[in-house]
């Protein structure tokens, strides 16, 4: 099968790879038909992610149709189309058992700390992802879910993770009705948790990025007020300025590792690898929420410590949530919200790329050209 | 303000928003939100039909954490450990927990090493590796490089010019180095 493999820091290339076969009686293999790049996948092509290695498929955000089942397998059949959530997860350990199937225990050997993810380094698992032709889809009993004949496919893939990611952002800042709620990060995440933020009752929400293309389209799709931190000597500052110096009552991190807007913490967490992340976006979080107030974090980091402002979070009486989502929890609800017409997510897809293209893909995506937000990966095309 | 009893009003009132935005409010009952709590008790094990999932057979012997009791039941098989890098991830695995920056670092070692190890193999194939496919760098010309970034206030073009030096710094300085080695290898052998 054709694959998209990774070649080291900022390399990648299609290679001619071995059809995934089942390993475990509750296995499927499904034939990738639609699969997206994630923000988060720029942290391993940056070789920022430990125990990423040479030759691993990226790519946790696919759709595609069973191809072949498991033994053990009930709840799917070969031919059924299918999305399948990012997080790999087994339905029966402690955590899943209590809903939080992105900490699942029973899929990551290499590591406690995190779960299991298709195509994200063997820190989360060692699993091949979905930038292929063919996936193996552990715990096929568990995580897929046939797609529901009204949704597109444009829409279903970005169910496995961008749409349910920023939902979950939103839930976890605890917004309540009139709240002013401030998103660092126009990336798909963030404009998913800006809008999100208005189901749930906000008076106000306020997106932070510097790429105008992004901040234009968190006007459009999310609604939102915004501002360009590059246009100001401190967006603390202003953010201070702008809420009567209350600061904002909820703020969501939707940047994570690569964050701007410090070369030094930027340098030395995506290029030097000395931190876990470049904690600016959840440091300005940190600074512009209001005593008392909310951070969610939704921006992806690395294991590795971060230069995170504690004492003014501790000093500040915050509360501070995250977790990778919990995808499969999210749906029945995000289900709802399409059908009524509340949200449509591929309305944020800009590219389509043919996966023999994938390299220039990662490119653009990563140097953010041409307006990219969301590129779509299309197996078999071009 | 921060500096009185009452919160400031926000621009909009609830109606004028329900009424702009659609689907305003209606999460406003936490209740109506499925992550909280983040934690629920689920019985039915989300179509699990186990306690305990059977075991994947271990074909190779598989690193893991020593955070863990034992092989999870199941886990990836995409790259197993070899070469110097696979050296190096084993100790990691085997000497030091997650709790340590040790673990990690070595970790981040053994990755530079892999794409050594793997750049070098590449070179006895036939399919070599390509920097200038790979990268994807012709994207430049097919996808507006040049206006994406001209006239932008775009903070990301401070360590832009870093990207080239990461990727190729690597390459020109081994190039140098074994050219600075074969210069003095063919001195020795005249003088």
């Amino acid at each position: 099968m054709r694959a998209m493999v990774y070649r080291g820091p900022y390399k990648v290339r299609v290679e001619e790879k071995d059809v995934p076969r089942i390993e475990h009686p509750n296995d499927a293999i499904v034939r990738v038909t639609l699969a997206a790049i994630c923000g988060s996948d720029l942290h391993l092509y940056h070789g920022m992610m430990p125990d990423t290695r040479v030759g691993m498929t990226f790519g946790h955000e696919f759709i595609g149709v069973v191809e072949e089942v498991g033994s053990s397998v009930q709840n799917l059949e070969r031919g059924d189309r299918v999305m399948v959530p990012f997080n790999i997860f087994c339905g029966s350990c402690w955590f899943c058992a209590r809903g939080l199937y992105s900490n699942c225990h029973n899929v990551n050997p290499n590591a406690t700390a995190v779960g299991g993810i298709y195509g994200y380094s063997h820190t989360s698992g060692g699993y091949d992802g979905g930038q292929a032709e063919y996936v193996r889809v552990p715990f096929a009993d568990v995580g897929p879910t046939r797609i529901p004949d009204w949704m597109d496919d444009e829409d279903a893939v970005l169910l496995t993770d961008a749409l349910p990611t920023g939902y979950f952002g939103a839930q976890l800042g605890d917004i309540v009705e009139n709240d002013v709620v401030v998103v660092f990060g126009a990336g798909p995440v963030g404009l998913f948790a800006a809008k999100s933020a208005w189901l749930m009752g906000a008076g106000r929400v306020i997106v932070i990025d510097h790429l105008e293309y992004r901040l234009e389209k968190a006007r459009t799709f999310a609604h939102a007020e915004t501002y360009n931190f590059t246009e100001y000597d401190d967006i603390v500052v202003h953010m201070k300025k702008i809420t009567d110096h209350l600061g904002a009552d909820v703020a969501i991190d939707a940047v994570g590792a690569e964050a701007d807007g410090n070369f030094l913490q930027h340098v030395t967490a995506a290029k030097l690898k000395l931190q876990g992340g470049s904690p600016v976006a959840l440091n300005w979080a940190i600074d512009s929420v209001r005593k008392g107030g909310t951070v969610s974090v939704m921006g992806a980091y690395g294991p590795l410590f971060s230069a995170v402002k504690f004492g003014d979070a501790f000093n500040k009486g915050l509360t501070l949530n995250m977790n990778q989502c919990p995808v499969k929890r999210q749906w029945p609800r995000l289900f709802e919200h399409l059908r009524q017409g509340y949200l449509k997510p591929s309305d944020i897809v800009t590219h389509r790329i043919p996966l023999e293209h994938i390299a220039e893909g990662y490119h653009i995506f990563s140097a953010k050209l041409d307006g990219c937000l969301k590129p779509l990966v299309v197996p078999g095309a071009g | 303000m921060a500096y009185t009893p009452e919160k400031p009003p926000n621009a909009e009132s609830s109606e004028q928003l329900r009424a702009r935005i659609p689907g305003w409010g209606v999460d406003l009952d936490p209740k109506d939100r499925p992550a909280v709590p983040q934690l629920q008790f689920h019985r039915d094990l989300s179509g699990a039909h186990w306690e305990f999932p059977e075991r994947q057979p271990e074909t190779w012997p598989r690193e893991r954490s020593m955070e863990h009791k034992f092989l999870t039941p199941v886990f990836g098989t995409s790259c197993p450990p070899k070469g110097v890098s696979g050296v190096l991830r084993k100790h990691a695995y085997r000497t030091y927990s997650e709790g340590r920056a040790a673990h990690w670092l070595l970790l981040i070692a053994a990755d530079r090493v892999d794409a050594w190890e793997s750049h070098l193999r590449s070179f006895v194939t036939l399919r070599p590796d390509n920097p200038i496919t790979q990268t994807g760098v012709t994207g430049e010309f097919t996808h507006h490089g040049l206006a994406s970034r001209f006239g932008k206030k775009r903070a990301d073009l401070t360590h832009q010019p870093l990207d080239p030096i990461v990727v190729a710094g690597p390459w020109v300085l081994a190039g140098g180095l074994v050219y600075v080695a074969a210069k003095a290898l063919g001195r020795r052998r005249r003088g």
